[in-house]
């Protein structure tokens, strides 16, 4: 078994006329937390849209698990074992909070022992379990989210921004439960602003620019070198 | 001088421009090239149908909404005139005062249209226009004490168009000087200023808006313009030029009924028309309404003749039947939509370009 | 100046008026017939044509929920929806008719086995139809919605004409099997066994669909596809076959509806289905489209307008339709419930 769980060789990828991806080269790898990072508008979330199908690849290899899955379809790429956590969460709202993660265990019933350990990372979600997920909020709506790809074991999470417009708290709680997934040795291919959030969980790292990736290496390389982060991301991180 | 009264629109293909010029010389000779009462009566109906099928596509090809109310406007023009010449004194000024009135109603009713349903989505349009103009139509074949009913009326057009009046005591070129001669030039002008009206309208700022608007509303709408205003002045203007070919069609017969202007049938045609002449161009109106008009006329009577000839061959006879006509024409609308959306003028432009 | 009773915590008022929102639409049709009852003014009167107005209402919901639906789920508009009706009916109420000597005997059981059959192989038809259909003329012209109306409307012709093609261009009357003839007479009013059944199969048919809706798994991901069919693919689902799924059981539906209006009006035309996609139209829209509970209270709503007024005022009757549309257009521009679009 290779030490890759996910590979993009050369990815380009369009938006109605706009070129978004450029040759995107990024190897994801297993049982890790690899972050991508960059500033707004570089083509963070069209990678992690690409990589799920909803996006066509133009040009170039999407690699998962030793597959060539560039012409699957989007629901045979998550039957694959990818769970996504969308940047605008995905949830459907005039479901319960229950039918949700009944919805998010494709293979069958959603096990009462992994219900428990989400309930424990995310005690909300045990209180308004029966409500319509419509009326949760923000941050309860994130919650779902993460843990509706938390429903099943995946080979590989997707996960865009899980801390965005979120209070410090909360942050708090993402970036635990977070953690207890990465502690279980799940790979994840991360999508974050916060780079506070970037440096606690990152075990690698890879910068996008313009459509490209433009650096990667360990997090803990990209973190303490502030002369990087400014030449990377335009701006230094330390200071926040 | 010819562009300007074109608008600067060229038809960018000599077999286009070739055809159009047939097109409008055979409409300006028609009475004297092709003489005989029917070929008089279709070339009347090309005109009126060029200036009903352009200013649909005022709408759906300029747009990109979709309306199943056109034969409402155009029976509101044609009614408006047959109600004015019925209620008051034979002449021109009822004529003009119904077709003013009919266009006045038409316009209206398009704003209110709008204003309920292109607020929301442009599809609403769409299925909004149908109940609106099924509901009219009934309503017209109801109130038969004023409307006539499903029998139509009758229109006591003025004297001077009709064939009793005569210009000329004697033929020239085998052709009578009458008022019917008079009627018909009187649509054939009538229509070619409407047309070049709109297509001055659909080369004006304004047009080139109502393009944006078509090819991306979200964007036209984020650089700054109404797009809802846009689409509901086009659907009004549409609405008055489809009630003015209305009131012309009405003075032409000398009648008017729920089957000749108000029918489902002739919505169908309307878009078959605009589809296969090509959507968003003033001049896929003008041929698809032309070639439509004439094998609807010619090419059905063709159909007959061909299935009593083939008789005895199995199942050709049944499908080459004159009653099948609309079961072919659905048909080729299915398959004009997919194959070839841009319509006879789009395909002649094209080949212009790549050739 | 105090803004302090600004501050007052509103949490009652606030869920009794979201409460009321959310019932305001269920409260129409009970308010209607109450309307009715007061200004009809005879009790027999507006028994039986509630009755009637119930059933008509029915008969449009069975057909238009299948519309709704598939509008939710795939932003299909299908203007030749209309067509699965007339087939419907054809097919329905030529199988009852060669079934002649079950559906004329005055026996309850032979005449239902005669309408259930014909009803299945109605709705057997237009479902391989519906899958034809979307196979061969939506499929290509996904996401563009002037294609979509324009290429549906010339499906509705064709289908229309191979009708014609095969049954002729006449229409055909006929008489309803022995046993739903006549009437049952219920405080002084009349009501028509015909009606009391369509009103019950659209019931069923509506409690069937809510449950399946609500309580399957593949209710679920239809309900979660009209929200936001790109998220259920990413959790695995192929959202082609079942829209392609709906579709077929939406046809199915609406032949079934073609069925019951046919032997409601004792005639069948080639262009009924065209006839009533209007009233369909008039259902989804105000009743939101993509929303099933929706086209149910828009429906019987319609019904309910259509059959007072006629009572009431016959000549008024041909636009209140178009009347109750525009009240509901300018109450909620969306319809009633609209459903949610996740974008």
């Amino acid at each position: 078994m290779s030490d890759t769980i996910l590979t993009l060789t050369g990815v380009q990828a369009d938006i109605a006329q706009y070129h978004i991806l450029q040759g995107v080269d990024l190897a994801v790898p297993r049982g890790a937390v690899t972050m991508l990072l960059g500033r707004n508008g570089v083509g963070k979330t069209t990678t992690l849209r690409t990589i799920m199908g909803h996006l066509v690849a133009r040009q170039g290899v999407i690699g998962f698990d030793g597959m060539d899955i560039t012409a699957r379809a989007t629901s045979a790429r998550a039957r694959l074992g990818i769970g996504y956590v969308p940047e605008n969460m995905g949830i459907f709202s005039d479901l319960t909070v229950e039918e949700n993660m009944v919805l998010a265990a494709v293979s069958g019933r959603l096990l009462a022992e992994r219900r428990d350990r989400i309930f424990a990372a995310f005690p909300p979600l045990r209180t308004f379990w029966t409500s319509d997920a419509g009326t949760l909020s923000g941050g309860q709506k994130q919650m779902l989210s993460i843990a509706r790809a938390m429903a099943e074991d995946r080979k590989l999470y997707l996960i865009d921004e899980p801390t965005k417009g979120l209070a410090p708290a909360i942050i708090s709680t993402m970036v635990a439960a977070l953690r207890e997934l990465k502690d279980g040795g799940a790979s994840i291919l991360l999508v974050e602003q916060n780079f506070a959030v970037a440096r606690a969980l990152g075990d690698h790292a890879a910068v996008m620019d313009d459509g490209r990736i433009v650096w990667s290496g360990e997090m803990s390389e990209l973190a303490d070198d502030a002369g990087l982060q400014e030449r990377l991301m335009g701006l230094s991180m330390e200071g926040k | 001088m010819l562009s300007v009264l074109i608008s600067g629109d060229r038809p960018r293909s000599v077999v286009l421009g070739v055809l159009l010029m047939a097109i409008l010389i055979g409409l300006a000779t028609a009475p004297f090239l092709f003489p005989g009462v029917r070929s008089l009566e279709t070339a009347a109906r090309i005109c009126v149908f060029v200036v009903l099928v352009a200013s649909y596509d005022l709408m759906l090809g300029y747009t990109g909404i979709v309306s199943f109310a056109h034969t409402m406007f155009f029976g509101l023009g044609a009614y408006g005139v047959a109600l004015a010449v019925d209620g008051m004194e034979r002449g021109f000024v009822p004529v003009v005062l119904g077709a003013v009135l009919g266009a006045l109603a038409a316009a209206v009713l398009a704003f209110a249209i709008a204003l309920f349903s292109l607020r929301v989505r442009a599809i609403f349009f769409a299925m909004i226009t149908l109940a609106v103009a099924s509901a009219v139509a009934v309503l017209v074949s109801q109130l038969s004490g004023l409307t006539g009913g499903e029998d139509g009326m009758t229109l006591r057009i003025p004297r001077e168009l009709t064939p009793a009046f005569k210009l000329l005591n004697e033929p020239v070129l085998g052709v009578r000087f009458n008022g019917k001669l008079l009627n018909y030039y009187l649509v054939f002008s009538v229509s070619l200023v409407l047309f070049l009206v709109m297509l001055r309208v659909v080369n004006s700022p304004f047009g080139r808006v109502l393009q944006a608007i078509r090819e991306n509303d979200f964007r036209a709408e984020a650089i700054g313009y109404r797009v809802v205003w846009y689409r509901t002045v086009a659907t009004c203007l549409s609405a008055v030029m489809a009630a003015l070919a209305g009131s012309l069609y009405a003075l032409w017969l000398r009648y008017v009924g729920p089957d000749t202007v108000l029918s489902f049938e002739i919505m169908l045609d309307i878009l078959l028309m605009t589809v296969i002449g090509g959507m968003g161009t003033m001049y896929g109106a003008a041929v698809g309404a032309t070639l439509f008009v004439l094998a609807q006329t010619y090419l059905q009577s063709l159909m007959g003749v061909a299935a009593v000839a083939l008789a005895d061959v199995p199942l050709l006879p049944a499908l080459l039947n004159p009653d099948r006509w609309l079961l072919w024409m659905g048909v080729l609308f299915i398959l004009s939509v997919y194959f070839f959306p841009t319509g006879i003028v789009g395909r002649l432009r094209e080949s212009v370009r790549s050739g | 100046m105090s803004d302090a009773p600004d501050h007052r915590p509103t949490m009652a008022a606030v869920s009794f008026g979201a409460r009321l929102d959310w019932a305001a639409p269920w409260l129409m049709v009970p308010a209607l017939i109450l309307l009715g009852f007061f200004a009809i003014g005879s009790m027999s009167s507006w028994l039986t044509l509630t009755v009637s107005a119930l059933a008509m209402g029915m008969m449009i919901f069975v057909m238009a929920s299948g519309l709704t639906l598939v509008f939710g789920l795939m932003d299909v508009i299908n203007f030749g929806h209309g067509a699965f009706v007339s087939v419907g009916a054809f097919v329905g109420v030529s199988t009852v008719l060669a079934l002649g000597h079950w559906a004329g005997a005055p026996s309850l059981v032979l005449n239902l086995l005669a309408v259930g059959l014909g009803v299945l192989a109605a709705m057997l038809v237009t479902g391989v139809l519906g899958w034809i259909f979307e196979r061969v003329i939506i499929r290509p012209v996904y996401g563009a919605h002037l294609k979509q109306i324009l290429i549906t409307m010339g499906g509705l012709i064709v289908v229309e004409q191979v009708i014609v093609m095969i049954w002729g261009p006449d229409e055909i009357f006929f008489a309803r099997p022995e046993t739903l003839k006549g009437a049952i007479t219920f405080a002084g009013a009349a009501l028509e066994k015909y009606r009391l059944l369509a009103v019950a199969v659209g019931l069923a048919v509506f409690v069937a669909m809510r449950l399946v809706l609500r309580r399957t798994r593949i209710g679920l991901i239809v309900r979660a596809g009209v929200e936001n069919g790109e998220m259920v693919e990413a959790l695995g689902y192929r959202l082609g076959m079942v829209f392609v799924g709906v579709f077929i059981a939406g046809s199915a539906l609406a032949g079934l509806g073609g069925v019951m209006w046919g032997f409601y009006q004792e005639v069948i035309t080639a262009g009924m289905g065209e006839d009533m996609m209007v009233l369909v139209f008039i259902v989804v829209i105000i009743g939101g489209l993509g929303s099933v509970e929706g086209a149910f209270i828009g429906a019987l709503m319609v019904g309910l307008m259509q059959n007072y007024i006629a009572f009431l005022e016959p000549k008024a009757a041909l636009i209140s339709n178009i009347a109750l549309m525009t009240a509901i257009l300018m109450w909620r521009p969306q319809g009633m419930m609209p459903v949610v679009k996740a974008k």
